[in-house]
């Protein structure tokens, strides 16, 4: 059983109590079933009050759950054949970026993904899934080659950001960053990025300037971490839950925002509660996200993507037009 | 009033903080300034007139967007693009908009870029400007906007892009729609640049966060001004990371030449020259020798 949240807390609670109750009905021969289905319903009841009721700093925890399935996971559940390529050829391989080659419903795709740990011992090698330049240019190097062979590139994004370290700005963590988003808007093949996790900053950026991007229900996608913004915004990190409010992070702001296409929706409770089923809910997101895509050009794809992108940002427009009279005439129109 | 109390008065200073032109008549401390790196005192008119560059040891001062634009291009071509774009309050924020107001009415800009085109030397370029005397010079929907559409004209009138960055990255009371605009203009950068057309990034203090992770560092050219801070993270939080002091110049744009991360550093009064002949290097049609 994996570790509870806070805000599920009652939850699992009752589920125990139910267990309680069983175990002592099967022992001392009583008949309890009427009580244990009262409490069935009750549980169904609050499992569905709580889990549908989530606020954004539950969906925060549940983001960052340790058992929350990964990039891996995904790979494993729905795709085949996959054959894991390293390194970006010029300095080394970052284990905090995952890619390679499979097969998706027979079709051959390109696969590029943050990659978390599960152990201490996994998150010390992969960097806590926080990479350097070099993986973001293992990502870029394979989706060339994707580009070069003609085949889709699906991104799954995982990260709370970028690694803030000396070797990273020392091997140009920003140069990096940047020639991706520039050189992923000239992809000619379809692009797909899914943040499963945790998508801080432009570390998850740099997988994510695609022509469709899905956010799982519980997943985040921010400039900056509830606790990060807390502490610039007021001088204070206790206050990450508020800021995890105000800086509109879920899936449901940024759907709200125009700026994914999709959510897809997780298991109750989260996906760690359910990797199969969870996967396969991905997959005929992916499924039907591919079919739409592959019916467009190589221009088109461009073309979509730059006006995907283009269009984002709000502000206001005053136009002044200069009227025959002479006076002026201000419009104000919102964007 | 006696030359010793002036002086007094200036050593209070904030470090760089320089002559504001409306106040040129009304302060005696405006009068003179002491440059924050060898605490040299000259008067604030020479360092003007030496394109607020100290005297003595080289240090270059923060620049106003305007102040580069009467510096750079050729007298009275620039054209200034958008002005008439306004920061909105998508996650509205409290007292956002009041700050806008307020560094609006202290730089007399829209926002934190000025963006238009105009010549040096006679070749015409789209030029942006970053300011980091409004917000830090952070990035919001408008200075995406403005920088992208700024991008647009010199796709349209095929002309090279120039920028001038100036940021502490992405604004964060516009939370993810900021981060987005690292995209926005990375895109319009990309098809610019498949027009086979010309962007030059100058980076000048400082240049951090996502802006020198998006535009900034796209440049067919990235070059710095002298001691500039370019980096993507910022100095203490990588000291909290990696548990260890960082060397004096880490990330300086002298640190990122050694490392490979740019092209060239260019001290301000060559700024110009340097540009105009880059410009026109890369001409179609090859060099005219004029």
């Amino acid at each position: 059983m994996s570790k509870s949240l806070d805000f599920e807390v009652p939850v699992v609670k009752l589920r125990e109590k139910i267990q309680e109750l069983k175990e002592i009905a099967k022992n001392a021969d009583v008949d309890m079933s009427t009580e244990i289905e009262t409490l069935e319903t009750r549980l169904q009841q609050l499992e569905t009050k709580i889990y549908t009721n989530m606020e954004p700093w539950d969906r925060v925890q549940v983001a960052r759950h340790a058992q929350r399935p990964t990039t891996l996971d995904y790979i494993n559940e729905i795709f085949s054949d996959f054959i894991e390529l390293h390194g970006d050829r010029s300095f080394g391989d970052d284990e905090a970026i995952i890619g390679g080659i499979a097969s998706f419903n027979g079709q051959p795709i390109t696969i590029i993904g943050h990659q978390r740990g599960k152990t201490t011992k996994e998150n010390i090698r992969r960097n806590f899934g926080m990479p350097h330049p070099e993986g973001y240019r293992k990502a870029l190097r394979l989706m060339k080659q994707a580009e070069k062979f003609k085949r889709p590139i699906i991104c799954f994004i995982d990260t709370k950001g970028a690694y803030p370290g000396k070797a990273a700005e020392e091997r140009g963590q920003s140069e990096a960053i940047a020639k991706n988003l520039f050189e992923m808007a000239g992809l000619k093949v379809p692009v797909i990025s899914v943040v499963i996790g945790e998508g801080g900053s432009g570390g998850a950026l740099a997988l994510g300037v695609a022509n469709r991007i899905f956010m799982l229900e519980n997943s985040t996608y921010s400039v900056i971490s509830p606790e990060g913004a807390a502490s610039i915004l007021w001088k204070d990190a206790t206050l990450a839950k508020q800021a995890a409010e105000a800086m509109k992070i879920t899936a449901y702001d940024l759907k709200a925002m125009n700026i994914i296409d999709g959510i897809v929706i997780e298991v109750a409770g989260g996906a760690h509660r359910d990797v199969q089923a969870q996967a396969n809910e991905l997959k005929e997101c992916i499924h039907n996200a591919l079919t739409e895509l592959t019916i467009l050009s190589e221009t088109e794809l461009i073309n979509d993507r730059y006006d995907k992108f283009r269009k984002i940002g709000e502000f206001i427009e005053e136009e002044v037009e200069v009227k025959v009279d002479g006076k002026v005439d201000v419009e104000v129109e919102v964007n | 009033m006696a030359i010793r109390s002036l002086l007094s008065i200036n050593k209070k200073k904030q470090k760089g903080v320089i002559v504001d032109r409306n106040k040129e008549n009304s302060f005696p401390a405006d009068l003179m300034t002491k440059c924050p790196e060898c605490k040299k005192i000259y008067l604030s008119k020479e360092l003007e007139n030496n394109l607020k560059v100290c005297t003595n040891c080289d240090y270059h001062y923060k620049m106003t967007a305007w102040e580069r634009v009467s510096i750079l291009l050729d007298e009275g071509t620039f054209e200034s693009f958008d002005e008439n774009l306004r920061t909105s309050n998508p996650l509205k924020f409290p007292s956002y908009l009041e700050k806008i107001e307020i560094d609006s009415l202290k730089t007399g800009l829209n926002e934190a870029v000025l963006t238009g085109m105009g010549s040096i030397k006679g070749a015409q370029v789209v030029i942006a400007i970053m300011d980091s005397h409004f917000r830090m010079g952070s990035m919001g929907s408008v200075v995406g906007e403005k920088i992208t559409r700024a991008i647009e004209k010199a796709t349209e009138y095929e002309l090279p892009f120039i920028i001038f960055t100036a940021s502490g990255g992405a604004r964060m009371q516009e939370g993810v729609i900021s981060l987005m605009q690292m995209a926005k203009t990375s895109v319009a950068l990309k098809r610019h640049s498949d027009h086979g057309l010309l962007f030059v990034s100058i980076m000048t203090h400082p240049t951090t966060g996502g802006v020198s992770a998006s535009f900034a560092s796209l440049g067919d050219l990235n070059i710095a001004e002298p001691q500039a801070l370019i980096g993507f993270a910022g100095r203490r939080v990588i000291e909290q990371t990696v548990r260890e002091k960082l060397p004096d110049d880490f990330q300086t744009a002298e640190f990122l030449l050694a490392h490979g991360q740019l092209d060239a550093i260019f001290h301000r009064k060559e700024m110009r020259d340097k540009l105009a002949t880059i410009v026109k290097l890369h001409q179609k049609g090859g060099v005219s020798n004029v």
